[in-house]
């Protein structure tokens, strides 16, 4: 009787598997058997022929001599991405933090508005929104003409199509990504676990560092997660702010299934940016797999 | 001995603002003294826990101040203060161990952590709890993080520990242990404690004294005894116990001595010091314990004339209901079954009910 409803129940969730196995676990799989082939001459693959190439190619190269030599071009696009998704998680952290801590004191019916404000940025095409942050970033550009008006003649920001620009324009297209987890926290916790703090000597500092911050942990190390891992694999900000100059990975094996005609190489760095960020999730749930929950 | 540690004068406070405005406190004054087990005891919104949060710095008063030691305490906040507070959901840090938890206090106040485990240790050991320090809250039960609320509170040696109805979430049984444990760490201690409640019971178990509250005000203030068998208000009598209240006329006899009629019924005899001294028209409040039924044909000053309307055998006791007569309310009387008199008077009966003379108190109002 139990089995018949667990196996009735299943066909509730039916619908949803087969859509990720269909739209998601084939092609994924597609895509992992593509990076063991060898290249096509003219992009594609030579399908039943199987290379490791991809995957040595990522470190090593050979040189005239067909001998294996290191090479960091391709570690150094990774180790590029991975600074510049640090700095814009660090960023949106330090927005986002106290931005949710505001929003979470406020009276319930302007805290439900105050969310609704931090999610507008979502109903904008993000072409549109990195267009914009061109015209506000560009030298004689907005920024550029505020900093001016108070007095700081920069005579040309040159701040555009640099990793700041990149990192501007990722922080601000994320943050929401760092505020929800953050509030989420943040709301739950318990309002008189800070007046306990208060009560037994714990001055605001001492409050937010021993109480606070421990409790809102899971929601930051959520938010900086969900704000990390998207960064990593950033395409059009990276693209349009970064001039293009600034490879991220994501531009790197978009080049490698457009103009480098490499498909191999492609899938094959798209696993190992997969690899890391599984790696980043297994981190955190082991983490905070182990933290207590408060019962009451 | 009776050194005064925390005074309220003339406290106000009101929430809200513009028509919404809501008065909690209105011009309350009390003082509470060293090493006494105070109790404020009042039904929801009566403005109890209000006057705690005031005492404890978690609310400012809109007039008025609140003294510590003579000094006042209105720019100090919580955390300067010497008070500690058991909540009444607990509030235990989930994230630290239970002695983390204790400890927290202990170096916020800058004591190092070789003492304050020490202290720790002492505080586990006072509430039983000795083995237990390593554990989160989350892995104990109610009445344990019951205990370690109070050892947390306990530790930094607070002058005054407020408590604010620290036992409203347990049952019953575990209820009237922390009860006794309540009145042996106040004792053993020796620190002044402010407890907050709704449970008279409690309240009359626990306490040195009580202050019954109401709509923002302290009706009474006086030690169990006092407020059980001397009530002012009428207020105070129906929510501690059960009492009858009768309305009449009180005038002064010939002789000097003060009677209360009560028309349509006949007179009794009332006694000096339950008399509030003024004559006419009052309420007075009787403990239905305090009467006793006798046989129609007993006659005296202190006796009314009524006819049983119900009995209820409930145990220890039999509960008589008395009518006294039309548009008076039925009389409660209560009479010990010790001495095996059940069945003495059926329903329908007349009996003649017995008021001592200072059984029945005068009400303020």
């Amino acid at each position: 009787m139990r089995n018949l409803v667990r196996s009735k129940r299943f066909w509730l969730v039916a619908p949803a598997v087969v859509y990720i196995a269909f739209f998601m676990a084939i092609p994924l799989l597609q895509m992992a058997y593509v990076s063991v082939l060898e290249r096509g001459e003219y992009g594609g693959v030579n399908w039943g022929v199987f290379s490791f190439d991809a995957y040595r190619n990522f470190i090593f190269e050979r040189d005239l001599m067909d001998n294996l030599m290191i090479n960091t071009d391709y570690l150094q696009v990774f180790a590029r991405s991975f600074g510049l998704s640090a700095m814009t998680m660090t960023f949106a952290l330090i927005l986002g933090f106290p931005t949710a801590f505001y929003i979470s004191t406020q009276a319930q019916s302007r805290r439900n508005f105050l969310i609704f404000l931090v999610t507008i940025p979502f109903w904008t095409n993000i072409l549109v929104r990195n267009y914009a942050w061109i015209l506000l970033l560009r030298n004689g550009g907005l920024v550029d003409n505020l900093l001016g008006f108070f007095g700081w003649e920069t005579g040309g920001l040159d701040i555009l199509y640099t990793p700041y620009a990149v990192s501007i324009g990722l922080t601000y297209t994320y943050l929401p990504f760092m505020v929800l987890p953050i509030y989420a926290s943040l709301e739950k916790l318990d309002h008189r676990l800070i007046e306990a703090a208060f009560d037994l000597g714990a001055d605001k500092r001492r409050a937010m560092m021993r109480v606070i911050l421990p409790l809102a942990a899971p929601g930051i190390a959520a938010g900086c997660i969900l704000v990390f891992v998207p960064c990593l694999g950033a395409y059009v900000t990276p693209e349009l702010l970064g001039g293009g100059k600034f490879n991220m990975i994501a531009n790197l094996i978009g080049s490698q299934f457009g103009s480098a005609r490499n498909w191999p190489f492609g899938a094959g760095l798209g696993f190992v940016l997969l690899a890391v960020v599984l790696l980043s999730m297994v981190a955190y749930s082991l983490k905070f797999k182990s933290l207590p929950e408060d019962k009451s | 001995m009776s050194e005064v540690v925390v005074s309220a004068r003339s406290v106000s406070k009101s929430f809200g603002n513009g028509a919404g405005v809501v008065k909690a406190l209105d011009d309350v004054s009390v003082d509470i003294l060293q090493n006494e087990f105070f109790t404020m005891l009042g039904p929801s919104g009566c403005g109890k826990t209000t006057l705690l949060r005031l005492i404890g710095g978690f609310e400012q008063a809109t007039a008025g101040e609140i003294l510590l030691e003579g000094e006042a305490l209105q720019d100090l906040p919580p955390y300067k203060r010497p008070i500690n507070t058991v909540f009444q959901s607990y509030a235990l840090f989930p994230h630290l161990t239970v002695r983390q938890n204790i400890t927290f206090g202990l170096e916020m106040k800058g004591i190092d952590r070789k003492k304050a485990n020490a202290r720790a240790d002492e505080m586990l050991e006072l509430v039983q709890l000795a083995q237990y320090g390593d554990r989160v809250p989350s892995q104990l039960s109610g009445g344990q993080q019951q205990r370690i609320a109070l050892a947390r509170a306990l530790a930094p040696a607070p002058k005054v520990l407020l408590l604010d109805e620290p036992l409203s979430a347990l049952d019953l049984k575990l209820r009237k242990e922390m009860q006794v444990e309540l009145k042996r760490l106040q004792t053993e201690t020796g620190i002044t404690f402010v407890f907050v409640t709704h449970d008279q019971e409690e309240a009359l178990a626990m306490s040195d004294r009580i202050a019954v509250m109401q709509a923002g005000h302290i009706l009474q203030i006086g030690a169990p005894e006092e407020i059980y068998e001397r009530p002012t208000h009428r207020f105070v009598a129906d929510f501690i116990g059960e009492s009858n209240f009768l309305s009449g006329e009180i005038f002064s006899s010939a002789d000097g001595a003060w009677s209360l009629r009560v028309e349509g019924v006949g007179e009794v005899v009332l006694a000096q010091e339950s008399s509030t001294g003024k004559l006419g028209k009052v309420t007075v409040s009787i403990r239905p314990e305090r009467l006793s039924l006798g046989h129609e044909s007993e006659q005296g000053t202190d006796r009314l004339k009524g006819v049983v309307a119900n009995k209820v055998y409930i145990g220890t006791d039999t509960a008589y209901r008395i009518h006294l007569g039309d548009g008076q309310p039925l009389l409660s009387v209560r009479v010990q079954n010790a001495n095996g008199v059940t069945g003495h008077f059926s329903e329908g009966e007349s009996v003649s009910v017995c008021i001592p003379s200072d059984a029945a108190r005068v009400l303020v109002d």
